[in-house]
């Protein structure tokens, strides 16, 4: 195919639930329809990377106002509420048959988005190249504004 | 129009968006060009979702039907 593929380029940036799915599923059906896909990790965003983290992604029902749950905010900070709310989003999600943030990391990395972790995040958290998964590449603020320069969409999330 | 033959069904019912794309992307990948895939699902999105896939990425949208809740789409593999 010689035609110029769309590119897009995400930056994720957060690691809760309704934080972390968008940028993979975007992406993912980004690469289903062709584009190149570059998502750039960074600061809260890198923990999406990590071996074994993407099981352990939670929700907080604290500042969370739209949360499906008959609860007063400050109940929400409690200890506890934290994991609870996890399972509950978690529940309602698996009977509406949604992917799993691992099943979409596995698919992106099967369809060859382009994965770029943050140094800055990296020494910031004192994260370790071995504690990442090994499809994701290096790079800073540089890398992905070359990447998003020539990218149709590009969003922070 | 030449004629459909259907090669492949791909069961995609009561998956949530966007897993009845992705699934579609892989399966149109094991069929040859100019072959038919069906797909069914049941995520009243995915009317929207198939038009854009396929005007995305150039592949035909041959056909498409719904009955009771239940969509019916049918992909001719272009390229």
């Amino acid at each position: 195919m010689s035609e110029k593929k769309k590119r897009i380029a995400i930056i994720a940036s957060k690691a809760d639930i309704p934080g972390a799915y968008p940028p993979l599923l975007l992406a993912t059906t980004a690469a289903a329809m062709d584009y190149e896909v570059g998502i750039f990790f960074t600061f809260f965003g890198l923990n999406l990377l990590k071996k074994k983290k993407l099981k352990k992604i939670k929700i907080t029902p604290a500042g969370e106002t739209a949360m499906p749950m008959p609860i007063p905010q400050i109940v929400g900070m409690l200890p506890g509420m934290t994991g609870m709310a996890t399972l509950m989003m978690k529940s309602w999600m698996k009977k509406a048959n949604v992917a799993t943030l691992q099943e979409l990391m596995d698919i992106a990395v099967e369809s060859g988005v382009e994965l770029i972790a943050c140094e800055m995040t990296k020494a910031v958290m004192k994260i370790k190249d071995k504690d990442l998964i090994e499809n994701c590449t290096p790079g800073g603020a540089a890398t992905f504004l070359e990447f998003a320069s020539e990218a149709e969409i590009t969003l922070y999330i | 129009m030449s004629e459909i033959k259907i090669v492949k069904t791909l069961d995609a019912k009561n998956l949530s968006c966007p897993l009845p794309i992705l699934r579609t992307k892989k399966a149109i990948g094991e069929i040859a060009i100019g072959e038919f895939l069906e797909v069914i699902a049941t995520d009243p999105g995915s009317v929207a979702d198939f038009k854009a896939w396929t005007n995305s990425t150039g592949h035909e949208l041959a056909d498409q039907s719904v009955d009771n809740g239940i969509y019916r789409y049918v992909i001719k593999k272009t390229k």
